[in-house]
């Protein structure tokens, strides 16, 4: 049965905490990127995808997600966990020694929901094009979502990627980009101007449809399943998410110096009394 | 010692090419991906013979490694083809992360290796590839000798489960491996006894190393040919076996001695029996443009420099 609509704020709370919580237990992480996309992890996990019971690495008859950005590996530790992949009490293993939650994804400690490593940025999308043409050889109708961050369309692989996915008319993808215009060194505007990523991407052949409130869990289920609407066409979808880095956290937001940095105590108990538990803290 | 006799000389990469065709009808897993170069790599049979599952990728090494990693998720086996240099030092990261890391089914397959690329020069002619791959934990490394054999092994690295390193060349050159010879990952094949020294050679350096061994034997030195074919898993037993009779030890390889295979074997004898080494191999430099044999002969990879570490490395025993 889906979750109502409470039911979904109360986790995108929930899942703020476990974020908050894993990267101050170990005083390492990356939290900003993190809660900039709770939503739409929980959007997709609990309304959106297709999943099957349980694990399996091929993934066939159901809809499969891959994490291009994997540094914001809390968010999705957190959203597989309380969607029934492995024990939440898991969570509290985050980036500390024998953990199968490694500070990025990674298929190597089997961790369920994992189906390929990330971290080094810009391969997310290659992969997922990967899957998805798979899935056409096989004749399985589900389809592909793949998360990448803003800053990393700066690596080359995504445009060749891009351009191979046009021209390959992979239309049973949907690719999301954060857009939270932040990175490490500062917005990603002063790193790198990429100018116009709405036209790029519609250039090079996507049909792109934008967000603009990618906090909203409304507004993002909604654009969510007008992309899958827009699947099947010939074109590979592209979403623009406009999120905020630290969403959530006053003091998080409007700045990139959460990007990969942990609350101390005093800066937690403030983050965390700003979302007030819903479910059960792991 | 036992003879081989060229059946007919044919380059390598068409040994692989027609280990797709037959992989195309056998295995329906079998998926083929390349980035502009379906004439180099002779993969027009299997485009031809089966074109949905043939991806051309464009000049895009690194797309086309993400792309092979993630059709692997559902059951596909795909073969990436490009030169041995894109294949390996362009697309390092991707390998890794992507493939290695991620523990994907992925078989790289790499045609141009090493100095026999010949004309085009050292931009194209990598010589650090084997060592790029050999670090990577669980991937396999493989590098072929004649036609026969790279056939052979491309037929059997899609029953293998796991990443795999396929290394193969250009040029035409001697056939010899009979084409009933079973390859088996990792196990290495003893061409011709001999209880003086061991020669292991690899790749194009194999054909040199069994006339090598038979120029030593018209001057009394009983030469032992070992084609390890594998460089990674390397076949210790059969090599520290070998060692064991001979006591001493040449390897071939057209590759930088840094990270190849004398390395790999340096590093079993350090372990389990120091013995005297001599590396044919490049000596840590770049290579050139010119004819495959004339690169071979200047920078010391045929049967002569074979022949004279041999007889090195004998009087160091």
């Amino acid at each position: 049965m889906k979750p109502n609509t409470q039911q979904l704020q109360d986790l995108v709370i929930q899942v703020r905490r476990d974020v908050l919580r894993m990267v101050h237990a170990v005083n390492s992480g990356h939290p900003g990127g993190s809660l900039g996309c709770a939503e739409y992890f929980v959007a997709l996990y609990q309304v959106i995808m297709n999943r099957k019971e349980g694990f399996d690495m091929d993934g066939k008859d159901e809809d499969i997600f891959f994490l291009s950005n994997g540094h914001i590996s809390p968010v999705f530790y957190s959203v597989l966990a309380r969607s029934g992949y492995f024990p939440v009490s898991e969570l509290a293993t985050f980036r500390k020694i024998d953990s199968r939650l490694q500070g990025h994804p990674t298929t190597h400690s089997h961790l369920p929901g994992i189906r390929m490593a990330s971290g080094s940025l810009g391969q997310g999308l290659s992969v997922a094009l990967g899957a998805a043409q798979a899935k056409k050889l096989n004749n399985d109708a589900n389809l592909v979502y793949v998360l990448m961050g803003d800053g990393e369309l700066q690596e080359g692989q995504n445009w060749e990627a891009l351009m191979y996915a046009a021209a390959n008319k992979v239309d049973n993808i949907i690719a999301t980009v954060d857009l939270n215009g932040k990175q490490i060194d500062g917005t990603t505007d002063e790193v790198l101007n990429m100018g116009s990523l709405q036209a790029k991407f519609e250039a090079f052949g996507w049909d792109v449809l934008s967000v603009e409130k990618g906090n909203d869990l409304e507004a993002v289920i909604n654009g969510l399943q007008e992309a899958k609407q827009r699947t099947g066409k010939q074109k590979p979808v592209m979403i623009l998410l406009h999120t905020e880095m630290g969403n959530g956290v006053d003091f998080m937001m409007n700045t990139h110096a959460w990007h990969g940095k942990a609350p101390n105590n005093e800066q937690l108990e403030s983050a965390l009394n700003q979302n007030i538990v819903t479910l059960e803290d792991y | 010692m036992k003879k081989y006799t060229n059946l007919g000389s044919k380059d390598t990469r068409s040994g692989f090419g027609a280990g797709l065709t037959e992989l195309g009808q056998k295995n329906e897993n079998v998926v083929a991906l390349c980035a502009d170069l379906i004439g180099s790599l002779k993969m027009d049979d299997f485009k031809k013979n089966h074109p949905d599952r043939f991806f051309q990728v464009g000049i895009a090494e690194a797309n086309m490694i993400g792309l092979a990693a993630g059709m692997t998720i559902g059951g596909k086996i795909p073969f990436t083809g490009t030169f041995a240099n894109f294949s390996t030092g362009r697309v390092y990261d991707q390998i890794r992360q992507s493939v290695a890391y991620s523990e994907k089914n992925v078989k790289i397959c790499a045609s141009h290796a090493g100095l026999t690329l010949g004309e085009d020069g050292a931009t194209h002619q990598i010589l650090e590839d084997i060592g790029l791959m050999k670090m990577l934990p669980g991937v396999t490394v493989i590098n072929t000798c004649d036609y026969n054999q790279t056939k052979a092994a491309t037929l059997a690295i899609a029953d293998h489960e796991g990443p795999v390193y396929l290394r193969f060349g250009r040029p035409v050159v001697p056939n010899f491996i009979p084409e009933d010879m079973p390859f088996e990952i990792g196990k290495a094949v003893v061409l011709s006894e001999g209880t003086d020294v061991t020669i292991v050679a690899i790749g194009h350096l194999v054909w040199e190393a069994l006339q090598a061994a038979e120029e030593l034997e018209k001057e009394g030195i009983s030469a032992e040919v070992i084609n390890v074919h594998t460089i990674k898993p390397l076949d210790e037993e059969t090599i520290l076996k070998s060692v064991g009779k001979t006591g001493c030890i040449v390897t071939a390889e057209e590759h930088n001695y840094l990270g190849g295979l004398g390395e790999s074997v340096s590093g079993v004898l350090a372990l389990n029996k120091p013995t005297p080494q001599e590396f044919v191999a490049v000596n840590d430099v770049f290579g050139e443009s010119g004819t495959p044999e004339a690169l071979m002969e200047k920078y010391g990879l045929n049967a002569k420099s074979i022949i004279e570490k041999a007889k090195k490395v004998i009087t160091r025993k």
